[in-house]
């Protein structure tokens, strides 16, 4: 965020806000790890790795509590206006965002759990492409909300009619295999759950991205034409 | 609808000392307009300025225009007494006149005008004003009391319902809670809220959540200088310029 | 010896430079009061024998004829200062309304400044100054001229108390009805006067008792009588200049009736100056 403004007289609001952006950025880390380790452990077909993701979850969930109780206390305590609002509200809605990537990243490992009992179907090519996007979206959007910066954030958006195009050709295709070989259809499925939560994923990322906007410029972005952006 | 007020190029002086320096903004009518800045940046003498009694002291000069409706208040041949029976004020401190009694009080502006009423007509006066200012429940049955002898809340409800006796069209409220209790605070806001209505009304206060809570809209001053004005919500969410934003956040000094 | 014991010897020595000091602050003040005290109880003791109906009702008696009294006196004296209110009061008024509202412009800091000036001139001058205004233009001495002399020293008394008590209108008290649309004039004479009236009262009852007990400017203006007289025209007997007179004669009798008669002129001042006092008690309370 800005750290060209000057401080507010109270040192111990300044204090928070930086508390505030800082742990927003840590649960932002975290969850970042927690795709990167879910997607790695489809593809290595590691148990265990996944087993320490859905593990892990639980740290996700007091950081979600932790930051949701530090922006109810900056706005009962603090009456915070202007630029302050704005970045406290963005917070609240980028901390649900963020604990719904860490579900759907446990969701992706559950199924991961139950892909590892039997053979790939087919090698992994599309998923891990998919997850890519959106692990870069994740990235980039919190990028663009410690920086405040909206064309990085406007970036990310663009980005996510590629993940689901993606996810259709995944879909379209998995159809098929499935089609030739009831066999595959329990296997099938569960890589198709795995697909969508990474468009899920990017989906939340998406909503990150237009809150930055909102935080920086006070515009509201959500559910508007891209045109009239 | 047109402005109540329109303010043109407003400078105004102290003797050499320059308070206003070319304020140009429009007082809406029957809307609640708050000016806010730190201390020092002229609010109080801006609307001191509206009614013509900024001139009052020895040495203070004014530049400008103020046109009320569609006349000049600085006109050459325009009586400020006039003026300022058309425009009320309330101050920081209560004052009620200490020789008179409730009653008296209310009907100081139309005795001290030499235009009293009959005493049936007066009694409905003195009610009305009253209860425009909410207090007409709480005084009713004291009202040969003195007016010194109320509550600091009570005192300031009394100096509104003083002023709304003579009808004015506008009335200024230069921080008329600064010296009263968070209930009192409220009570008098709620007051102001429900006169919104009908009077044109522009309250000065260096409480940013009193004009958040009371103003349709806000005017930012700092330096003698007007920085921002328009829509309170606005001015709160999103304001257009740097210094409105770190005052507001309380990023200033 | 150990510092318990060391501290309580400390105490001891304040306690006794204490009783010390407030014993001479004490003594001090008796010593103030006293005079006050021996001049009282001397006037009781010389005067209140004398003091009887004939003192208050009767003409004053030729010289070594008992029974005269000082009734003609007591009466001069309150119609003099009657005059000396009737001229000085509105003028002291107005005064003192001016320089309130002036401050510092104008002539104010002049005006102020001759006022002062005219307070601290000796009474016997104001006297002789009134003697050439108006008794040698009447041609005579008059109650007129003992009320104008009494006159000059009440209206810079009256002036500045006025003032002072203006100035502690609170401003805004001026504003609010400034604010209302009463006009400037308005606004002094109905709520700044009203409100400051009980300050400007007690000025002017402290004035009167000053020039009750005047009695050198009285010398060559009133002069004196030794009969009946309320003419303004004509010369007026007073309490103070019938004491003087009295008191420098050789008689018994009339300077029994000098003590009498300061005793009553003390009684009336005093009296004055309980009056301010209970006055001052209802004053106007200002809103907090």
């Amino acid at each position: 965020m800005e750290n060209s403004l000057p401080q507010h007289t109270n040192r111990q609001y300044e204090e928070e806000l930086r508390g505030l952006r800082i742990s927003l950025l840590k649960m932002g880390g975290l969850v970042e790890r927690q795709i990167a380790d879910a997607v790695d452990s489809l593809v290595s077909r590691d148990s265990d790795e996944a087993s320490a993701v859905i593990a892990r979850d639980a740290e996700v969930n007091r950081m979600d509590i932790d930051i949701d109780a530090m922006c109810i206390r900056l706005l009962a305590l603090r009456q915070p206006a202007a630029g302050d609002l704005r970045f406290i509200t963005t917070g609240l809605k980028i901390n649900y965002d963020l604990e719904r990537i860490g579900d759907l990243a446990v969701n992706i490992c559950e199924r991961v759990l139950e892909l590892n009992q039997e053979p790939l179907v087919k090698p992994y090519i599309d998923i891990p492409r998919i997850a890519s996007i959106a692990e870069s979206m994740v990235k980039d959007s919190l990028d663009a909300f410690l920086r405040g910066d909206c064309d990085l954030a406007e970036a990310v958006i663009e980005r996510d009619d590629q993940v689901d195009h993606l996810n259709g050709q995944i879909f379209r295709e998995l159809l098929s295999y499935m089609a030739e070989d009831r066999e595959t259809i329990s296997r099938g499925t569960r890589i198709l759950f795995i697909s969508k939560n990474l468009e899920r994923i990017a989906d939340h990322a998406s909503n990150i991205a237009e809150m930055v906007v909102f935080m920086v410029k006070g515009k509201t972005i959500r559910h508007m034409d891209r045109s009239k952006r | 609808m047109p402005d109540k007020i329109t303010i043109r190029r407003l400078s105004a002086f102290f003797g050499e000392n320059r308070a206003l320096n070319d304020i140009n903004l429009g007082i809406a009518e029957r809307q609640i307009t708050a000016i806010i800045g730190p201390s020092g940046c002229g609010k109080s003498t801006l609307v001191r300025c509206l009614n013509r009694m900024h001139e009052m002291v020895p040495g203070a000069t004014v530049e400008g225009e103020v046109v009320l409706d569609r006349e000049s208040i600085y006109g050459a041949d325009v009586d400020p007494v006039g003026i300022r029976r058309r425009i009320g004020m309330v101050f920081q401190k209560p004052t009620p006149f200490p020789t008179m009694s409730i009653e008296e009080n209310v009907a100081a502006g139309l005795k001290l005008n030499g235009s009293l009423p009959a005493r049936r007509e007066l009694d409905k006066i003195v009610e009305r004003s009253l209860r425009q200012a909410a207090l007409w429940d709480e005084v009713k049955d004291i009202l040969n009391r003195p007016g010194a002898s109320l509550s600091g809340g009570q005192q300031q409800r009394l100096c509104v319902a003083r002023a709304l006796t003579v009808q004015p069209e506008v009335l200024l409220l230069d921080e008329p809670c600064a010296a009263l209790d968070p209930v009192s605070t409220a009570r008098l806001e709620e007051v102001l809220l429900e006169l919104g209505a009908r009077y044109t009304i522009v309250i000065v206060t260096h409480n940013l959540q009193q004009a958040a809570r009371v103003s349709n809209s806000t005017a930012f001053l700092y330096n003698g200088e007007l920085i921002e004005f328009g829509d309170t919500n606005k001015i709160f969410t999103n304001p257009a310029h740097r210094e409105t934003e770190d005052y507001v956040t309380g990023r200033f000094g | 010896m150990n510092p318990t014991e060391a501290s309580r010897g400390h105490a001891t020595w304040r306690r006794r430079k204490n009783s010390l000091l407030m014993g001479g602050t004490v003594a001090a003040t008796v010593i103030t009061l006293a005079p006050l005290f021996l001049i009282l109880g001397y006037l009781l003791s010389k005067g209140f024998s004398s003091l009887n109906l004939n003192f208050f009702l009767r003409m004053p008696k030729p010289v070594s004829e008992p029974g005269g009294g000082m009734a003609n006196a007591i009466v001069g004296t309150f119609e003099l200062i009657a005059i000396a209110g009737l001229i000085g009061v509105p003028i002291g008024i107005g005064a003192g309304l001016y320089l309130a509202e002036r401050g510092r412009q104008g002539i104010a800091p002049a005006a102020r400044f001759a006022a002062d000036v005219l307070t601290g001139i000796p009474s016997i001058v104001v006297g002789v100054f009134a003697y050439a205004v108006v008794v040698r233009p009447m041609g005579g001495f008059s109650a007129l001229a003992g009320g104008v002399a009494l006159a000059i020293i009440m209206i810079p008394l009256v002036a500045r108390t006025t003032e002072e008590m203006v100035a502690l209108v609170p401003r805004e008290l001026r504003e609010a009805a400034l604010a209302l649309g009463v006009p400037h004039w308005r606004t002094t004479l109905s709520v700044v006067l009203p409100t400051a009236l009980g300050g400007i009262l007690t000025g002017i009852i402290l004035a009167v008792a000053r020039v009750a007990g005047e009695t050198a400017p009285l010398l060559f203006t009133s002069f004196g009588n030794r009969f009946w007289s309320t003419a303004i025209g004509q010369p007026i007997a007073s309490l103070t200049v019938q004491v003087y007179t009295y008191a420098i004669s050789p008689f018994e009798d009339w300077q029994r009736q000098a003590w009498a008669g300061a005793l009553v002129l003390t009684a009336i001042v005093l009296g004055l100056e309980l009056a301010v006092r209970w006055l001052a008690r209802n004053r106007v309370r200002f809103p907090r």
